[in-house]
């Protein structure tokens, strides 16, 4: 009877939450992949030139040519650097904001949860490292592990930790008393599983907004120290090294140092709109 | 033995004890009843009057005193893993608002599954057909294509039958119900309490349930219990509270039912006044200061459970009903 009348009594699919897909939001992605495509294939493509390989012939050369996007003051290959120099920003800005997140997550959730001296333990020491100044961590971090692509990934994760400790516990601690909680506590699950299987699926969307975020911050942190020479040395490329290096020709070839300049620019933007959009949407719902 | 084995709880003197800013106080006090298998107990009473918190302290989650003899077992010298076997496999629990007890970001079908992987180790397959069979039997309508819905796209009454099948998972001997009905309109409101009475004779279950409504539970309750202020004070047989009942608070409860035959845009008979603030309760009978036939000695001092003729019928008032007052 109730079966008969149409739609009544059946599943009607849910349309997906509307989100208007402009363009902005597709050219984020396109460029991101293209980022991506490119530091992954930067060792696979036949490029014309090696990524050390000096060209005395043509310093500082403008793009154009036989150098696409030209070479720097030691007649390098931009374009080949530019390629290979991805992989850091693509290292760090993924690596770093992930071991943040896991910290976070290790010591955020359980400070939420267990009110007591392992909660003020946790929240005193983030809000020590919150209040150390930065750079100077990383100095001295740099300075016992010397510097390369783990120290400065490592480095910038055990500094984002703590922001994502106060995330993850600002997140989690909305949940301590809500009813789904309370009904799998009635139902015989222990308190890992519940914060395993309840809440963290309930907090993982705001934290990957978050973490998106992070993401731009940290590219552009890792340009920084490039240019501190914190960074990977030299003379392996990365983005921030090549602005860096760009800076001694900046009146005759500005385009050494601007070329990994709007590269960068663009990546923390496209990187930044993907995490507005995906923070939009869970601030909604 | 047969006696020992057709109760399946017994609640001898429990009481909770919180701490509040104020000091001490208890939200269940020196509560005692027993509850046969296959049976149905109906807790009621006002809102704020410990129904919510005797439930919680029958499943350990509140710290209590007093024993509880669960199907022979003493939960109070259980380890809390040992408590954890109980809660979900052997007492199910529904709660008031299925939109807030069902987690919204898993489907239906994983948190139906759950507690059968976790209680009794099911694998993923035969978690899933019983829980196909569990959606079936609390008459959610083509639950194959409900499986992997979330709670938001379902409605309230559907949200409450798998809040019930959640429950009913592990097949519990009790299933405790904490105002399931409250949340839902009206017309869902009396297929649920069907559909809770039919699983509970069908599964031979116990049934403890909660409500505030004194309406609700009178078609299917076998035993009634009106608690106030965290004390019970009338404990019976449903027939013999309803033919008969003696106090005040009770009757107080049972002339603020409407009834379908009232003349339109009657005036409900309403309590007075709020329930006692639990930090700053009256000397003698809690309901005193509310009660339009309390005497001095009501105000001094608190009357004791007593029986009426019939041993299983008992009520705490210095000055009952008389029988013809009783019912309309």
């Amino acid at each position: 009877m109730v079966s008969s009348i149409p739609g009544l009594g059946r599943v009607v699919p849910m349309a997906s939450p509307d989100l208007k897909k402009g363009f902005t939001f597709y050219a984020a992605c396109g460029w991101l992949a293209l980022v991506v495509l490119c530091a992954l294939g930067a060792g696979l493509w036949p490029l014309p030139f090696t990524l050390d390989q000096i060209d005395s012939e043509h310093l500082a050369a403008w793009p154009g040519g036989e150098h696409l996007l030209g070479t720097d003051a030691m007649g390098r290959d931009v374009l080949v650097r530019l390629l290979f120099g991805s992989r850091v920003s693509l290292i760090v800005g993924s690596c770093a904001p992930l071991l943040g997140l896991g910290v976070g997550l290790l010591l955020g959730m359980p400070a939420a949860w267990c009110s007591g001296w392992s909660e003020r333990l946790i929240m005193t020491c983030t809000d020590v490292i919150l209040a150390f100044p930065a750079l100077i961590f990383l100095l001295v971090f740099a300075s016992i592990l010397g510097p390369s692509l783990i120290t400065i990934t490592l480095g910038l994760g055990l500094l984002l930790s703590p922001r994502f400790i106060r995330v993850v516990r600002a997140n989690t601690a909305r949940f301590r008393k809500s009813e789904f909680v309370l009904a799998a506590r009635i139902s015989g699950a222990g308190e890992g599983s519940i914060l395993l299987k309840e809440v963290l699926p309930n907090i993982m969307g705001p934290l990957l907004a978050y973490s998106l975020v992070v993401t731009g911050y940290v590219i552009v942190v890792e340009g920084a120290l490039a240019f501190l020479g914190l960074s990977v040395p030299s003379p392996a490329p990365s983005w921030g090294g090549m602005i860096a290096a760009g800076r001694d020709v900046l009146e005759e070839a500005p385009h050494v140092a601007i070329i990994p300049m709007a590269t960068m620019f663009l990546t923390v933007l496209a990187v930044n709109l993907l995490g507005d959009r995906l923070r939009g949407r869970y601030e909604r719902s | 033995m047969n006696g020992v084995d057709k109760q399946l709880l017994d609640i001898r003197d429990l009481t909770v004890e919180l701490r509040d800013r104020r000091g001490p106080i208890l939200p269940v006090d020196s509560v005692s009843f027993s509850l046969e298998r296959g049976k149905t107990l109906a807790i009621v009473g006002e809102s704020g009057s410990g129904k919510s918190m005797l439930c919680r302290a029958i499943l350990g989650l509140v710290p209590s005193h007093g024993s509880i003899l669960f199907n022979g077992h003493d939960t109070g010298k259980l380890s809390a893993s040992e408590m954890n076997r109980i809660r979900g496999r052997e007492i199910g629990v529904v709660l008031q608002n299925p939109l807030s007890s069902l987690n919204p970001v898993m489907t239906i079908a994983s948190q139906i599954m759950e507690p059968m992987r976790c209680h009794l180790g099911l694998g993923a397959r035969e978690s899933r057909e019983k829980a196909l069979a569990l959606m079936g039997a609390v008459g959610i309508p083509h639950p194959q294509e409900r499986l992997s819905c979330y709670p938001h796209q379902l409605s309230g009454g559907m949200r409450q039958r798998v809040a019930i099948a959640i429950a009913l998972a592990c097949d519990p001997q009790l299933l405790i119900a904490d105002e399931p009905t409250t949340a839902l309109d009206v017309t869902v409101q009396s297929e649920i309490l069907g559909l809770l009475s039919r699983l509970q004779q069908e599964r031979n279950m116990s049934l403890i349930l909660v409500s505030h409504d004194l309406g609700v539970v009178a078609g299917v309750a076998d035993e009634i219990a009106v608690m106030y202020a965290g004390r019970i004070v009338e404990l019976g047989p449903a027939g013999a509270i309803f033919e008969r009942m003696r106090m005040r608070y009770t009757q107080a409860l049972f002339d603020a039912i409407p009834r379908i035959d009232d003349p339109p845009h009657r005036r409900l008979p309403n309590i007075p006044d709020q329930p006692p603030d639990f930090a700053a309760l009256p000397p003698g009978c809690r309901f005193a200061p509310r009660c339009a036939s309390a005497g001095e000695i009501c105000r001094n001092k608190y009357p004791p459970l007593v029986a009426d003729g019939d041993e299983r019928h008992s009520y705490a008032c210095w000055f009952p009903c008389e029988l013809k007052e009783a019912g309309r």
